[in-house]
């Protein structure tokens, strides 16, 4: 292996029989691709802008996840919100943590990743794609598996709760597999909780399978301390007439690489990325979408927005794919940036690659700063400054937080990019 | 073939409406381009010597550039020795009303739809018509002399306005700016002038009637318009040619100069003959347009509907010099057949708080490639500069093509720029789902294409956005399948 | 009303329908299933006129006139009203301005006095609450940025608006989640009467619990085989089409 470091103590977990033993080969294919080509370094096209894999080959000394911690019903209730009303998956340093958890059952079924044995496991989420699914196939020790049966409404939101805490050069592989059956609905929530300040590494793979004409919604918060490094790969699978809508909200960290990816695999369906980052500090978040419309008469719209202060760093590079047979596709792409320091860095590149000839694309990219012009006016309202400010940049923020449909989280999620921009922008 | 397709064909087949000559008698320079024909030119205009000095230098620089070939068209090279510089309707004198005009001129422009007798169809526009290259006739004048405006044909000015001329032919545009502006500034025979003083705000549309009527002719007329201090004009100008196999050029110049405060806006509708369905002949349409708002707060506004010529190649620009100044092009550029445009305009943002604004809307269909080209530039002093552009493209049918090419640049840091484009395309489905719910084709292709014109119509003045409208449809009508 | 009798119909010379009888009675609610490739949409599109398709056989009775003979604009002035599965979007368009050019020309077609502006905006207000569908949508341009379910509130809107006699729901449920469901279902419910009459073509049985049919269809390789009441459709659901096409498979 050119560039992770393996220890005794890996090489002996590597030894050890998996969980399952359909792991194995995900161990073995992923062992294999970074073998071939390590950890991917910005000589690469796609982390051109993001140094993550230096970072983690200086700090990560043991790859293996980290063990769990202890964590009390008081921790998991205080990082609810009000009016949550649903169930909760407790994951702690990504294991599944049952006994912290609050499953009905209520038109779904939740269990370890072992114990379902599903064979869709690994078939989502390519590590050809990115290396770091590689990296988590090797090193993911169990996981859940989310199943909504087919016609199932699920009424209320399922609430996927991290909870993280590991010594400085330490792992955690989350891996998480969610299958949507036809005609099922189903809307999930999930937030990262950091226990503390130590820097840790998390490389999360998630994989969603949205059957025929089945509808799902995941909303998605990232809030880890300031020194965590964070790879999130995210696939989703959309089949015939279904939609499939995603909002991701991100607020700190030291480095971010997230990589979302929806196939939109058959004709009729509809997939929709939304996405803000509000960074501050050195925060560095780089997102990688990519949409794949491989079938006629399939929508795409995805909006990402951000405000970077200080010398905070953001990269946005927005990929469709429109295949020769994807005739009558609708893709939309935009990226809006509001930059308020002079150290503020934002690279954004749409990246648009169309084989059939009838469709419709569009992507555009705004960078600016916050308007003076309009800053002054409210104060000359008697609005004060900062209030001012946070109100404006609030304006641009909040396109994305209304496509969030469940209101009790919308509302936290509303509650805490306020706060953030009324205070540390 | 689709029924779709059969209208398409009906519709595309259609009889170019303004394709006729008339048979003329008319005075006209030998073909070929050299100094002794261009001094003959300045001599038929009885011009001042000044006036041939610049021709003459123009001619030069001229000479020494090559045909740019940079823009997205393709063409046969055309023999500029082997056309005529100068052809004008035989007159012994010049006509001092509208009275003394050919009858058969005046008929001319009866046929296009624009009389030159006041009395009649013209309600508030002035005109000059300019035929071939020589201005034939120009309306309410004297109603406009009363404000102290002057419009007239360029070769009267340089008569009777000698200072005015001299001061700023050359100055928005110079004769070394490119290839054809070089040509123009050479061989010019005649256009239109008009200068609109301090404070005044010009009561009428003032309106500019080119035809070519002679065949290989060159026409290359100037048009200039000078906008003092917190004036206002609005100008319209249009075009047609009559029906020839061969092709014809047209390269004109339009230079436009706004003062503080002033405000020009200058609407264009060209329908120069496209050349037929198999894209045989049509004009050449090589043309430099050019404003700069000089003065602080000053505007200028260019519309333009293109639907003719064989190749179009045409940027106008702003140059926006003045703090606070604006500019703003909206454009609709059709093709059909094998017609090709590459047009599109520049932005040169120099003073500060400056804004531009771009609304183009392309329409391809038969096999034509259509082509935006524009500049966005944000110099280093011009802080504050914004600057949003909308670039739309719809095809009808699968056989042409659409092409965008933005360019910008910007060199300080406070710009604000933003750049928004689409590719549409209408097919048989549209059609379609719009005679489901009982709309005949044909005024589905006028909605649709009405529809998606419509912020660029609007800037229009009322009679030329009718105009403009049928015009539009007509070109497109039935080009869907 | 209708009455389809032997229909066949091709698309590039592949025969998608192969003898398809159907008799509609005014009041009347008929579905049409089948699994994928069986023809559905064909049908529906072959009623509605679209092009690509060539009839190759039989006839189409719509209220005593020989509905194949007619151009797709008269078939819709006639009374045929079809709910695309992909309504199209036109830029530039806006959903107002399309629609009041469609309900004056249907209404010239039928000898009626266009509706003026004020008539036509208040007829569309009250048409707007059937659906729920918001006021700045139809100021946009016809679907252009609209959700899939938007799209086809859009469409059952516009049914509202042009009061066909035959209306035709081409997959209208694909793409929506339960709550569009029960808004579009509403929608299509209300315009509900004796005189009219509905062909819902449908891949999932869910829509049927809110589209009550009178009958059921079977569609499989271009023919009617099993046709039934909505009980047929339960059953569908429960078991998949393999059933069927063993059946039919066993009798060829």
């Amino acid at each position: 292996m050119k560039t992770i470091q393996i220890n005794k103590a890996t090489q002996q977990f590597l030894q050890v029989q998996p969980a399952h033993s359909s792991f194995s080969n995900l161990r073995k294919t992923g062992l294999e691709i970074l073998e071939q080509e390590g950890l991917p370094h910005i000589k690469e096209e796609e982390y051109k802008f993001t140094s993550i894999s230096r970072k983690i080959e200086q700090q990560i000394q043991d790859y293996r996840s980290a063990s769990s911690v202890k964590l009390s019903a008081d921790q998991v209730s205080e990082a609810l919100f009000s009016d949550f009303e649903g169930d909760i998956i407790v994951f702690n340093n990504g294991r599944f943590e049952p006994s912290l958890s609050r499953v009905s059952d209520e038109g779904y079924t939740i269990s370890t990743l072992s114990e379902a044995a599903s064979a869709l496991l690994g078939t989502i989420a390519n590590p050809e794609a990115d290396p770091f699914i590689a990296l988590n196939n090797l090193f993911f020790e169990d996981g859940i598996f989310l199943k909504v049966p087919k016609g199932s409404l699920v009424q209320k939101p399922i609430f996927l709760l991290h909870f993280n805490q590991a010594q400085e050069g330490q792992a955690i592989h989350a891996r998480v597999l969610i299958e949507v059956e036809d005609q099922a609905e189903v809307t999930l929530l999930e937030n990262t909780i950091s226990l503390d300040e130590a820097a840790y590494f998390s490389n999360t793979v998630t994989e969603v399978k949205v059957g025929s004409n089945a509808h799902a919604h995941y909303y998605r918060l990232q809030n880890e301390n300031k020194q965590a490094i964070v790879t999130n790969n995210f696939v989703t699978d959309i089949h015939r007439s279904a939609t499939f809508t995603t909002v991701a909200t991100q607020l700190s960290g030291d480095m971010l690489r997230n990589n979302l990816s929806l196939n939109l695999l058959e004709s009729g369906c509809e997939g929709n990325m939304y996405g803000l980052y509000l960074l501050n500090g050195k925060t560095h978040v780089d997102n990688h979408t990519n949409v794949d419309h491989t079938k006629p008469h399939a929508d795409s719209n995805e909006l990402y927005k951000g405000i970077l202060a200080d010398s905070s760093r953001g990269v946005f590079n927005g990929k469709i794919f429109v295949r020769q047979d994807a005739q009558k596709t609708n893709a939309f792409q935009q990226n809006n940036n509001i930059l308020l320091s002079e150290d503020a860095i934002i690279n954004t590149k749409p990246q648009l690659e169309i084989w059939a000839d009838d469709v419709k694309c569009s992507h555009g990219c705004t960078t600016g700063q916050l308007d003076e012009e309009a800053l002054f006016y409210l104060q000359a309202r008697g609005i004060g400054k900062d209030q001012a400010r946070g109100l404006l940049l609030y304006a641009f923020a909040g396109e994305v937080l209304d496509h969030i449909a469940y209101e009790p989280f919308k509302a936290y999620c509303i509650e805490m990019v306020q706060e953030r921009l009324g205070t540390q922008f | 073939m689709s029924k779709d397709n059969q209208i398409l064909e009906e519709f595309t087949s259609k009889e170019y409406e303004h394709g006729w000559s008339v048979d003329m008698e008319v005075d006209e320079a030998p073909p070929g381009l050299n100094e002794e024909i261009i001094k003959w030119i300045s001599a038929k205009k009885e011009e001042p010597q000044w006036l041939l000095d610049w021709r003459l230098k123009a001619f030069k620089t001229w000479s020494e550039m090559t045909e740019p070939e940079w823009a997205n068209v393709t063409y046969p090279k055309i023999d500029l020795q082997a056309l005529r510089y100068y052809s004008a309707p035989k007159k012994s004198k010049k006509p001092k009303s509208l009275d003394e005009i050919d009858p058969e001129l005046l008929q001319i422009y009866e046929r296009l739809g624009i009389s030159l007798n006041e009395q009649k169809k013209l309600q508030g526009i002035a005109v000059d018509a300019v035929l071939d290259s020589v201005s034939v006739g120009t309306t309410f004048k004297d109603t406009l002399s009363k404000l102290g405006i002057i419009f007239c044909s360029f070769s009267e000015a340089v008569k009777e306005h000698p200072d005015l001329v001299k001061q700023y032919l050359g100055s928005v545009v110079p004769m070394t700016d490119n290839y054809y502006a070089a040509l123009n500034s050479a061989v010019f025979s005649d256009g239109s002038f008009c200068y609109i003083p301090a404070g005044v705000r010009c009561p009428m549309e003032l309106s500019t009637y080119f035809r070519i009527n002679a065949a290989n002719t060159g026409q290359f007329e100037r048009t200039l318009i000078v906008a003092e201090d917190s004036s206002y004009v609005s100008y319209l100008e249009g075009c047609t040619a009559p029906q020839r196999d061969e092709n014809q050029l047209h390269a004109a110049v339009v230079e436009i100069y706004a003062a503080k405060n002033a405000e020009v806006k200058y609407s264009t509708v060209q329908n120069w003959f496209p050349g037929d369905k198999n894209g045989k002949g049509g004009i050449y349409n090589f043309v430099t347009k050019r404003g700069i708002c000089a003065g602080d707060n000053s505007k200028i506004s260019w519309t333009q509907v293109e639907t003719g010529s064989a190749v179009t190649w045409k940027y106008p620009s702003c140059i926006l010099k003045g703090d606070n100044s604006v500019g703003e092009f909206y454009s609709v550029a059709v093709t059909n057949n094998y017609q090709q445009a590459d047009t599109g305009t520049k932005m040169i943002h120099i003073g500060k708080n400056t804004k531009s604004r771009i609304v183009s809307k392309g329409i391809s269909a038969g096999k034509s490639q259509n082509s935006y080209r524009g500049q966005v530039q944000v110099m280093k002093r011009a802080t504050n500069a914004r600057n949003f552009s909308q670039c739309d493209s719809l095809l009808m049918g699968d056989k042409c093509g659409a092409h965008t090419f933005p360019y910008i640049d910007i060199q300080n840091s406070s710009a604000k720029v933003e750049h928004e484009a689409t590719t549409s395309k209408i097919g048989e489905d549209q059609l379609f789902y719009c005679n489901q719910r009982g709309i005949s084709t044909e005024d589905a292709v006028a909605l649709i294409v009405n529809g998606y014109a419509k912020e660029v119509l609007n800037q229009l003045p009322m009679e030329f956005a009718v105009e403009a409208q049928k015009l539009l449809a007509l070109t497109l009508e039935g080009s869907v399948g | 009303m209708l009455s389809i009798k032997n229909l066949h119909a091709s698309i590039e010379g592949t025969p998608i329908l192969r003898g398809i009888n159907l008799e509609v009675k005014p009041g009347e609610v008929h579905a049409i299933m089948g699994p994928n490739g069986s023809g559905k949409s064909t049908l529906a599109s072959v009623l509605a006129g679209r092009e690509e398709y060539e009839v190759t056989d039989g006839s189409v009775d719509f209220l005593g006139k020989d509905l194949l003979d007619l151009a797709p604009e008269d078939r819709a002035r006639e009374g045929v009203f079809l709910a695309f599965q992909y309504p199209v979007e036109i830029p530039g368009v806006s959903s107002t301005n399309f629609l009041r050019t469609a309900v004056n020309q249907v209404r010239e077609y039928r000898g009626l006095e266009p509706l003026d502006a004020v008539k036509f905006l208040s007829e569309m207000k009250e048409k707007m609450k059937l659906v729920e569908i918001d006021q700045k949508l139809l100021s946009r341009a016809l679907n252009e940025g609209f959700s899939g379910g938007e799209k086809k509130r859009n469409e059952i809107f516009q049914m509202a608006m042009l009061e066909p006699k035959l209306s035709i729901l081409d997959e209208t449920d694909s793409g929506l989640d339960i709550d569009a469901l029960r808004v579009v279902s509403n929608g299509v419910n209300k315009l509900k009467s004796n005189e009219n009459a509905t062909i819902v073509v449908t891949h999932y049985q869910r829509l049927l619990d809110y589209i009550v049919p009178d009958y059921v269809h079977v569609l499989y390789k271009g023919r009617i085989v099993k046709s039934g009441t909505k009980e047929l459709a339960l059953e569908l659901e429960e078991k998949g089409y393999d059933w069927i096409k063993e059946e039919v498979d066993a009798a060829v």
